[in-house]
């Protein structure tokens, strides 16, 4: 006979009160769903962002190639003929893009392209408006070539190159000023005859920016440059001191209202709005140290101030989460209080270190803010030298690139900040993988 | 036993004879061999954690090669006091000491003296094992490398052979000296903490409760252990256990409310305790 524990029996109280229970465990239940919930809107979240990442950004690293031969002409580019790049120097671009214009249309005509109907002036607009400066730079660089005759690879305009990733189509071309149908159904036959190609582009990731009017170019070199000489001040500067200063505070400083105040600054230093410290960056090292604008060392000093309040935190917190078992054991044996902090306690607070300064390494690294106010923004051609002097050179952020592409009006920089920003994600992922590893390899247990 | 008795201090002690008694061990220290001495005087000990009394004018001796227990209930400042010999209470914001303790008739808050010479005379073992993350044989070695004892690496193999054997460790971690110090039980990790202490030769070893985290088992070979190690120092143990305070100690003192009730032989404390609260402690009315 099953015994109802639900209902009362005469004169005695029921042991549950149904009602009671029913209510606890529908919360409880609510209460999952809620965090299931939660997390689904998350992922979701995420994925639509990778996906929109990679579906946008991942044209941006191959590129529409035109491959020709260019007969490099001594009476146009060196008219005195004696191959001093000195006096080469005074042939400009024009020179060089007539050069391209006639070579262009002789390969097309001697691989039997038609060019039937087209302009010469839309057939040469087929080229990047990059071209010529190219080819100018390989001339300069190499004056042996002239006289020669070579083959000139170089980039299609962004239109062309747009029309083989999909994104310029017919209908698109006939409401376009700058490009025509007739155009692209050139390139179609041109890249039947394999003038142009279409693959992985190094220049993408190594070249410097270019100009509004040619996206094609347009490269990533001199912000990976900038943004790895800022990761190099940062980790130089800010390690050192935030340990330091951790150390001191939590195994040295006496516990008094002084260093209260020091604590609760630190942490309201991390939540500073990070434009802030662009701002007292520009007050304090251009405008009163004098240290030039756009250049790696300001943007190092900036995410240093940034970075420091993360890595103290960090540090602290790790060095708290130290048994004190462990500093007594080693004072026991006669150790000095410096003896043990760097003998013992260093050691285990370690991992939470080196993770904490990669974690503040990743903020400084997709910090954009500051460095717009300290003239990150520039537009930077040449590549800044290398250290410790380029850190002094004008050089570009990756995030700043990514925010100043996303400025222009061509739709092809749209793409390229995509692609910019896998460059940054991947850069992040590797270092938050450093940080799993170095954290698995230094951790022990006590 | 006996020796214990003979030594035995009577209190209050006024300021005069504690001076006398501090000068006298001075002039004892250059005939140390003559015989059982006291190694540690208190006199007068006061602490303050901020403004709260934990100690209230303590007064002890310690002598040399036998066992002294602090016994009394949780909180009655026995550990408090047992971390002022060799300065451990230095290391806590707002503690302040005051009085007196002498170390060999040397005052061991003198500011020529550096305080981590003093703990390499003085060692201490914790309530709870805490050997360091690493090795067994770096456990045992540190102590010895950063006082510059070993010459060179057999030197160093030596002392913690030595410290390990006279810990009764040896035997069984000789084939896994460089396994983790933390991968051995807790009575051996105990053991372990005792040959560490041992390996930078002290003079007084204090010991925090050593066998509160330990299985009887375990408890009884640290006992013996302390046994063996009275032949060659002063020891104090803070204990909980009574029977174990009665099983290794000669002498006993028992602290109440942060003031040393009583002190004596410890066959006398459990045998004919003189202070009422002794009395009702022993015989379990509290605490």
């Amino acid at each position: 006979m099953s015994v109802d524990n639900t209902v009362a029996e005469a004169g005695r109280p029921r042991l549950i009160r149904a009602d009671r229970t029913r209510r606890r465990n529908a919360a409880e239940t609510r209460f999952r769903i809620y965090g299931v919930v939660a997390i689904v809107i998350s992922l979701a979240a995420l994925v639509f962002l990778v996906l929109s990442i990679l579906s946008n950004g991942l044209g941006a690293f191959s590129q529409t190639f035109i491959a020709f031969d260019v007969y490099l002409d001594p009476a146009v580019i060196d008219k005195n003929g004696n191959r001093n790049p000195e006096e080469m120097k005074k042939v400009t671009t024009i020179g060089y893009g007539n050069l391209l214009k006639k070579a262009l249309a002789a390969d097309l005509e001697a691989r039997g392209v038609s060019t039937e109907g087209i302009p010469p002036k839309e057939v040469d607009g087929l080229l990047s408006k990059d071209a010529p400066a190219q080819l100018r730079d390989k001339v300069l660089a190499d004056p042996g070539l002239v006289g020669q005759t070579i083959r000139f690879e170089t980039y299609a305009n962004g239109r062309i190159d747009g029309y083989f990733k999909g994104r310029v189509t017919m209908e698109s071309a006939r409401l376009d000023s700058n490009v025509s149908p007739e155009q692209l159904e050139l390139a179609d036959r041109m890249r039947a005859a394999g003038i142009v190609s279409v693959r992985f582009n190094w220049g993408f990731l190594f070249g410097p920016d270019a100009s509004e009017l040619r996206p094609e170019a347009a490269g990533l070199g001199i912000a990976i440059i900038g943004s790895a000489y800022m990761m190099m001040i940062v980790l130089v500067l800010a390690l050192p001191i935030g340990v330091a200063a951790s150390i001191y505070l939590e195994e040295f400083a006496r516990q008094n209202a002084f260093t209260d105040v020091i604590e609760v600054n630190i942490a309201n230093l991390a939540a500073v709005p990070s434009i802030v410290f662009g701002i007292l960056g520009l007050a304090l090292f251009i405008n009163f140290l004098g240290l030039p604008q756009s250049a790696p060392i300001v943007g190092g000093l900036v995410l240093t101030l940034m970075t420091l309040p993360t890595i103290i935190i960090a540090t602290r917190a790790s060095l708290k989460a130290v048994p004190p078992s462990i500093r007594e054991a080693a004072l026991g044996v006669g150790a000095s209080k410096m003896q043990t902090v760097f003998h013992h306690v260093l050691p285990l607070a370690m991992p939470g270190i080196l993770t904490g300064t990669i974690i503040g390494l990743a903020q400084a690294l997709g910090e954009t803010a500051p460095l717009l106010l300290i003239g990150m923004v520039a537009f930077v051609r040449d590549f800044p030298g290398p250290p410790p002097e380029g850190f002094f050179d004008p050089a570009a952020a990756l995030p700043v690139q990514v925010y100043n592409w996303t400025q222009r009006a061509d739709p092809a920089f749209v793409e390229r900040a995509s692609g910019a920003i896998i460059v940054l994600l991947v850069f992040l992922l590797s270092m938050n993988i450093i940080a799993i590893i170095l954290r698995r390899r230094f951790e022990r247990r006590w | 036993m006996n020796d214990a008795s003979k030594l035995q201090v009577t209190l209050p002690i006024t300021p005069d004879t504690s001076a006398a008694v501090a000068s006298s061990a001075m002039v004892r220290e250059g005939e140390a061999a003559a015989g059982p001495d006291i190694k540690v005087a208190a006199r007068n000990v006061d602490v303050f954690y901020g403004d709260k009394q934990a100690i209230k004018d303590v007064s002890v001796d310690i002598p040399e090669r036998s066992v002294t227990a602090f016994i009394g209930p949780s909180g009655c400042g026995k550990s408090t006091f047992l971390r002022c010999i060799n300065r451990m209470n230095d290391t806590i914001d707002g503690c302040r000491v005051t009085g007196e303790i002498t170390l060999d008739g040397l005052d061991i808050h003198d500011p020529s003296l550096d305080v981590v010479e003093l703990r390499a005379r003085v060692g201490m073992v914790f309530q709870k094992p805490n050997p360091f993350p690493k090795s067994i044989y770096e456990n045992v070695a540190y102590g010895p490398r950063i006082h510059g004892l070993a010459r060179g690496r057999p030197e160093l193999d030596e002392i913690v052979e030595s410290s390990l054997r006279k810990a009764g460790l040896f035997e069984e971690v000789k084939d896994r000296l460089d396994g983790p110090g933390t991968g051995l039980s807790g009575g051996q990790q105990q053991r372990l903490c005792i040959a560490r202490a041992i390996a930078v030769s002290p003079e007084v070893i204090l010991m925090d409760e050593p066998c509160s985290a330990l299985d009887p088992i375990a408890t009884a070979k640290v006992e013996e252990l302390i046994d063996e190690l009275k032949a060659n120092y002063a020891i104090i143990i803070v204990t909980h256990s009574m029977q174990q305070a009665a099983r290794v100690s000669q002498q006993t003192a028992f602290f109440h409310l942060g003031v040393l009730a009583e002190i004596g032989s410890t066959q006398e404390i459990f045998t004919n305790p003189k202070d009422k609260r002794t009395q009702d402690y022993i015989t379990g009315r509290f605490g």
